[in-house]
C-alpha cells in the first residue's frame, strides 16, 4: 500500500519534467531555425497534398508555383519579372499539406509563421480554410495571399483587411458568368437542373446561379437540384433523378475527379444528349476528358486561367515550361498558383525595402496595384484593394482528332460579374446588378 | 479537503506548464492549448473505455461544445468565455441525457457504430445549414473572460492556454477522484464482467448512463476550448475521422491515469506537426507506423512506460 | 410510376455495388472477429490496379472488351490476395488475441499506411479508365436509361454473393470456417488449423474488397482518399444487416440502396442522413442488426 501511494508523486514529477523538457527543447529548435534564415525570402505554400482535392487541384497548384519559383531564382522569367529573386533575395518555399480541416490549418499556419519563420504565406484551396485563416493572418500581421478559394464571405468577415489578399475571383463571378453565357448562347432553354456536391461550395454556387438566372433568364424554370456527397464517385441514381425531370441545361459546380466522373457517366447514360451541361470548374478536365464530354459542353475556368489564359509573354512562357516539365498544359489551379507567386514577386520588388520586405511593405505594394500575370493584367480593385478584379470566361468543349479545344469563348469583364465594394454579392444580384458594366 | 499526493503533482504540473508558457514560443502555446482541449475530449473516450465501451462518435459532443461557443457568441451576444463553455455543457448534457438512454444499452461494435451514426447525423445537419456557413463554418466572436478582454496577438493565446489549463486541472482533479469512487470502480467492474456486477446489486444501466453523460460534458468543454482558441468552428468537428483520432490518442495514452490523455495528446500533436513538416507526402504513414509500434510494444499505452519501471524496481 | 421504376432500378443497382463493397468486410469479421478498417484501402488498391492496368492495355491499342474485363479481374485479384497475405502475415499475425477494438485500431493504422503507399506508387493525378463503361453503352426505357455496365456489376454481385454462400454452406472448408465461427477453441482442439484458416479468410476478404474496387474503377475517376469514403458506408451496411452474415450484408445493402434511391428521387436533401438513419433505426429495434447473432456472455 505504501508503495502504491508513493507512486503518483514521482510519476507526476517525471511527467512534469519530461513535458517541460520536451517543450523547451522544441522551443530551442524553433529559435535555432530562425537564426539561419536571413539572406533568403521564405514563403509558406499551403495546398492539398492528400485527399480527393490533391490530384486535380493541390498538386498541379504546387507544380505551377514550383515552376515560377524556380524561374524567379534563375531570373529566367519574361519581363517585367526578369530580375533574379524577389527584391534580390532567393525565394525559398515550405510546402504544407492543406488536409485536416480549418482548426488544424490554423495550427499549421501559426507553425509556419512562428516556428518556420516564413516571410509570407500563399495558399488555401478550401473556402473553409480561407475563412479560418483570414482573421488569424490579420491578428498575426502576416502578408498572406489566398490563391484559389472561392467564398464571397472572405472579405465580408474581415473588417478593414490589412494583410490578407486574394489574387483570384470568388464563386459569385463563376455563376453570374455562367448565367450570362447561357442567356447569350442558349436563350431558348427553359428547364434548368443542377447537381452540386453537398457542401458549402456547392450550396453557394447553386444559390448564386439560381439568383442570377432569375434576373437574366426569368422565363427559365428551375426543375431539380441534386446534392451528392463529396467524392461519391458514382452518380447513377442522381442521373436517373435528373433524367426524369427532362432538363435542357444541367448546371454543376462539381470539381476534379467528381466532375470528370459525373460527365463521363452522364454522357454514357444519354443525359448529356438530352441536356447541355455547364460546368463552372470544367476547364480542369479540358485535357483529361478525351472525348468523354460531348462537344458543346460549356466549361468555365474560374477566370482567365488554364485554357482561357490570354496570349501574352508570361502565359506562353508558363505553358511551355509546364508542358516541358509535366507533359500536359497547365490547368487553372496551376495558373492561379503561378499568379499568386507573381503577385508576391511584384509586391516584393516594389516594396522599396532594403533586404527582406516586411509584411506591411508587401501589403502596401500590392494593395490596389496592377500587375502583369499569366492571366493578363490583374487589378487588385475589390475589397479595398485586396481582391483581384478579373474577367470571367466560358467556352464550349470541342474534341476532334484527339485534340481538345475551347470554341465560342466569351469573356465578361470584371465589373460585369463581380459585385462592387459595399455590396453583399447576393444583394447585388437580387437588385439587378447595380453599377454593372459589361463592355 | 486534504489534497492527495497525486493531486499535488497534478497541480504542480499545471503550474509548471503555466510558467513555461511565459518563455516558450507562441506557436507552442497555441499547439499546447489545442492539445489540452483535445485531451479533454479524449478523457471522455477514456472514461467510456474504462467501462468497456469505445465511442467512434465522441466528435458529437466536441462539435456541440464548439458550436455552442460559436452560436452563443454570434446570436445570443454572449462573449464571456466561461458562460459560453457553460452553455455548451448545458446543451451537451441535455443531448447526452436523451441519447444515453438508448446507446448505453449497446456494447462493443454496436455502441461504436451507433455513436458514430449520431455524430454523423449532426454533421449532416450542419452541412445542410447554409445559414451557418455549411462546411465552411464561421468565425467565433472575440471573447472576454470575467469582464477582461484578452485582445489579440500573443497575450490572447497565452490567456487561452491558462484558461484551458485551469479547466483541465479542475477536470483532472475531479476525474482522479471519480475513477476511485464507487461509481468509477463500478465502471471498471462492468468492463470485466457486467453480469456479476448486476448480481452484486449495482444497476449497470445507471452506472453506464451517468458515466456517459459526464464523458459527454467533458468532451463538450474540449470542443468549446478548441473553438475559443482556434477562433473558428466547422462541421468537420463531428466527422467520424475526428472521433477516430480521439480513440487513437486514447489508445496511445492508455487508461491508466488521468494524466495519460494529456501526455498522449501533446505527443500526438507534436508528432503530427513535425511529420507534416518533414514528410508532407507521407505523414499519414508515419502516424500509422507509430500507432502500430505503440500497440505492439506498449499495449497499455504510453502511461505503461511510467508504471512498468516502478514494477521492476 | 416512372419514379417508382426509377427508384427500384437505381436502388438495386446501388445495392449490388454496396454488397460488393461490404461482402469482404463481413466475411473477415464473421470468421476472425476483426472489423477491418483497411478494407477501404483494399478497395482503393483494387481500383488503382485495375485503372492503371486498363490504361496500359488501352494505350497499347487494345480494344477487346472481354480482354479488358479479364484485366480488371486479374489485376484486382492479384493485388487483393497479395496485399491481404502481406497484412495478415506481416501485421495481424503478431496481434491475434487482442481486444476487438484494439484490432480495429490496428487496421486503422494499416489504412493510414496504405493511403500513403498508394500515393507514393500512383501519385495524386486521377486515373480515368472509362473505356469499358463507355463501350457497353446503355439501354433506354422511356426517358430512363440504364448503363449496361451497371447491370454487369449487378450480375457480378449476385454471382459473388451466391458463390460465397455456397462456399460457406456447402464445402468442407466452409464447414471448418463455420466451426471456427461457432467456437474457436473447440475447433482448434478438434485439429483445425485456425491460423491457416485465418490466412485464407483474410486473403479472400481482401480480394473481395479489391474486386469491388476494380469493377468500380471504370465508372469513377480513381483519386487519393477513395477508400476512406467507402469504409463507413460498408460498415453501415454490415452493421445494419448483422455482422458476419452474408445474407445480412445482402439484405442490408438492398435496404440501404432502396432507401437512398427513394430519398434522391423524392427528397434529395435528405440523402446525407438516410444511411445513418436506417442504421440507427434498425439497431434500435434489432440491437445486433437484422441477421446478427446474439453472443451469450460467458461468465
Amino acid at each position: 500500500m505504501k508503495n502504491s501511494n508513493q507512486r503518483p508523486i514521482w510519476q507526476k514529477t517525471l511527467l512534469g519534467t519530461a513535458t517541460s523538457v520536451a517543450m523547451a527543447s522544441v522551443g530551442v529548435m524553433g529559435m535555432a531555425a530562425t537564426a539561419s534564415a536571413e539572406e533568403s525570402f521564405k514563403v509558406g505554400f499551403v495546398t492539398f497534398l492528400s485527399g480527393g482535392a490533391s490530384g486535380p487541384f493541390g498538386v498541379p497548384a504546387a507544380q505551377g508555383a514550383d515552376i515560377v519559383i524556380k524561374a524567379i531564382n534563375e531570373g529566367s522569367l519574361p519581363a517585367p519579372y526578369d530580375t533574379k529573386g524577389v527584391n534580390g533575395l532567393t525565394l525559398e518555399s515550405v510546402v504544407v499539406d492543406e488536409a485536416g480541416g480549418p482548426t488544424k490549418q490554423v495550427e499549421e499556419y501559426r507553425n509556419l509563421v512562428q516556428r518556420q519563420d516564413v516571410d509570407a504565406v500563399i495558399g488555401y484551396i478550401s473556402s473553409g480554410d480561407c475563412l479560418a485563416i483570414g482573421p488569424v493572418a490579420e491578428e498575426m500581421k502576416m502578408f498572406t495571399i489566398a490563391f484559389d478559394c472561392g467564398t464571397s464571405r472572405l472579405f465580408q468577415e474581415i473588417e478593414d483587411p490589412q494583410y490578407m489578399f486574394r489574387t483570384g475571383l470568388d464563386a459569385v463571378a463563376d455563376n453570374v458568368g455562367a448565367a450570362r453565357y447561357l442567356a447569350e448562347t442558349r436563350p431558348d432553354a427553359v428547364r434548368i437542373a443542377g447537381i452540386q456536391q453537398n457542401y458549402a461550395w456547392g450550396q453557394d454556387s447553386w444559390q448564386d446561379f439560381t439568383l442570377a438566372m432569375e434576373q437574366l433568364m426569368p422565363e427559365a424554370e428551375i426543375v431539380n437540384n441534386q446534392t451528392p456527397q463529396l467524392f461519391q464517385g458514382s452518380y447513377s441514381t442522381e442521373i436517373s433523378a435528373l433524367q426524369t425531370q427532362r432538363p435542357d441545361i444541367v448546371h454543376s459546380s462539381m470539381w476534379g475527379g467528381d466532375m470528370e466522373s459525373f460527365t463521363a457517366q452522364a454522357n454514357v447514360r444519354g443525359l448529356l444528349s438530352q441536356a447541355t451541361a455547364i460546368l463552372t470548374t470544367g476547364e480542369s478536365g479540358l485535357h483529361r476528358f478525351d472525348g468523354q464530354a460531348p462537344n458543346g459542353t460549356i466549361l468555365g475556368g474560374r477566370g482567365p486561367f488554364g485554357g482561357f489564359m490570354p496570349e501574352n509573354d508570361l502565359s506562353e512562357w508558363f505553358t511551355e515550361a509546364y508542358v516541358a516539365e509535366h507533359g500536359t498544359p497547365p490547368s487553372y489551379p496551376a495558373s492561379k498558383a503561378a499568379q499568386a507567386v507573381l503577385a508576391l514577386k511584384f509586391a516584393a520588388d516594389n516594396s522599396g525595402a532594403d533586404g527582406v520586405p516586411s509584411s506591411e511593405q508587401l501589403a502596401e505594394a500590392l494593395k490596389g496595384a496592377e500587375f502583369e500575370s499569366v492571366s493578363g493584367t490583374v487589378r487588385m480593385a475589390l475589397a479595398g484593394g485586396h481582391q483581384a478584379l478579373q474577367p470571367m470566361s466560358y467556352g464550349e468543349y470541342h474534341f476532334e482528332n484527339g485534340e481538345a479545344e475551347l470554341r465560342n469563348v466569351r469573356s465578361y469583364p470584371g465589373e460585369c460579374v463581380s459585385a462592387p465594394d459595399g455590396y453583399n454579392a447576393q444583394q447585388w444580384i437580387k437588385e439587378g446588378f447595380p453599377g454593372v458594366d459589361c463592355n | 479537503m486534504i489534497l492527495e499526493k497525486s493531486e499535488i503533482s497534478l497541480i504542480g504540473a499545471a503550474v509548471a506548464l503555466a510558467l513555461a508558457s511565459l518563455v516558450v514560443p507562441n506557436w507552442l502555446v497555441f499547439t499546447a492549448t489545442l492539445a489540452i482541449s483535445t485531451a479533454l475530449v479524449v478523457m471522455g473516450v477514456v472514461m467510456l473505455m474504462r467501462a468497456g465501451l469505445v465511442s467512434f462518435g465522441q466528435g458529437l459532443f466536441y462539435c456541440l461544445g464548439g458550436y455552442a461557443v460559436g452560436l452563443g457568441g454570434r446570436y445570443l451576444g454572449i462573449t464571456d468565455a466561461l458562460l459560453l463553455i457553460v452553455l455548451g455543457v448545458a446543451v451537451t448534457v441535455g443531448v447526452a441525457m436523451i441519447l444515453g438512454l438508448l446507446v448505453t444499452r449497446y456494447r462493443e461494435i454496436f455502441f461504436a457504430m451507433l455513436s458514430l451514426a449520431f455524430s454523423m447525423i449532426l454533421y449532416g445537419l450542419l452541412v445542410k445549414s447554409h445559414g451557418l456557413g455549411s462546411t465552411d463554418g464561421f468565425g467565433v466572436v472575440d471573447w472576454t473572460i470575467l469582464g477582461f478582454s484578452p485582445g489579440s496577438g500573443e497575450s490572447s493565446s497565452r490567456i487561452a492556454l491558462l484558461l484551458a489549463l485551469g479547466l483541465a486541472l479542475g477536470i483532472a482533479l475531479f476525474l482522479n477522484r471519480y475513477f476511485r469512487s464507487s461509481l468509477g470502480l463500478a465502471c471498471e467492474a462492468i468492463r470485466e464482467n457486467e453480469v456479476r456486477v448486476e448480481y452484486m446489486g449495482v444497476s449497470r444501466k445507471q452506472v453506464l448512463y451517468i458515466n456517459y453523460v459526464i464523458a459527454a460534458a467533458v468532451g463538450s468543454i474540449g470542443g468549446s476550448m478548441t473553438a475559443l482558441a482556434a477562433g473558428h468552428v466547422d462541421p468537420t468537428m463531428a466527422y467520424w475521422t475526428i472521433s477516430g483520432e480521439f480513440v487513437f490518442i486514447a489508445i496511445l495514452g492508455g487508461t491508466g491515469h488521468v494524466a495519460a490523455p494529456f501526455i498522449a495528446a501533446l505527443i500526438f500533436t507534436l508528432v503530427r506537426t513535425y511529420a507534416i513538416e518533414l514528410a508532407p507526402n507521407a505523414w499519414q504513414m508515419i502516424l500509422g507506423i507509430v500507432l502500430l509500434l505503440i500497440i505492439l510494444f506498449l499495449p497499455k499505452g504510453i502511461w505503461s512506460l511510467f508504471t512498468r519501471k516502478k514494477g521492476v524496481a | 410510376m416512372l419514379t417508382v421504376w426509377a427508384i427500384l432500378i437505381d436502388g438495386f443497382i446501388y445495392a449490388s455495388w454496396l454488397f460488393l463493397v461490404a461482402a469482404g468486410l463481413t466475411v473477415i469479421y464473421g470468421v476472425m472477429r476483426i472489423l477491418n478498417m483497411a478494407h477501404g484501402s483494399l478497395y482503393a488498391l483494387g481500383a488503382y490496379a485495375a485503372a492503371s492496368a486498363l490504361g496500359w492495355y488501352y494505350s497499347g491499342g487494345g480494344e477487346n472488351l472481354v480482354m479488358a474485363f479479364a484485366i480488371i479481374a486479374a489485376s484486382a485479384i492479384l493485388i487483393g490476395a497479395l496485399t491481404g497475405l502481406a497484412i495478415e502475415r506481416g501485421i495481424l499475425r503478431l496481434m491475434y488475441g487482442r481486444d476487438e477494438i484494439l484490432m480495429l485500431l490496428i487496421t486503422f493504422a494499416v489504412l493510414l499506411i496504405l493511403e500513403d503507399v498508394m500515393k507514393l506508387i500512383w501519385g495524386t493525378t486521377p486515373y480515368f479508365a472509362y473505356q469499358p463503361y463507355a463501350a457497353l453503352g446503355r439501354i433506354n426505357i422511356d426517358v430512363l436509361t440504364v448503363s449496361r455496365y451497371d447491370l454487369l456489376v449487378l450480375v457480378v454481385s449476385v454471382v459473388i454473393g451466391v458463390g460465397l454462400w455456397f462456399w460457406l454452406e456447402r464445402t468442407k472448408i466452409g464447414k471448418i470456417l463455420r466451426s471456427i465461427i461457432h467456437d474457436r477453441e473447440v475447433s482448434e482442439a478438434m485439429g483445425v488449423n485456425v491460423r491457416r484458416m485465418f490466412t485464407i479468410t483474410f486473403m479472400i476478404g481482401a480480394t473481395l474488397g479489391a474486386i469491388a474496387g476494380g469493377i468500380t474503377a471504370p465508372i469513377i475517376s480513381v483519386v487519393p482518399g477513395l477508400g476512406i469514403e467507402v469504409i463507413v458506408l460498408a460498415f453501415a451496411v454490415v452493421v445494419t444487416g448483422g455482422l458476419g452474415s452474408i445474407t445480412g450484408a445482402a439484405v442490408g445493402a438492398v435496404i440501404v440502396g432502396l432507401a437512398r434511391a427513394t430519398s434522391i428521387h423524392t427528397m434529395p436533401e435528405l440523402e446525407l442522413f438516410i444511411i445513418y438513419a436506417v442504421m440507427a433505426g434498425v439497431l434500435i429495434f434489432r440491437p445486433h442488426g437484422l441477421f446478427g447473432q446474439v453472443i451469450a456472455r460467458k461468465i
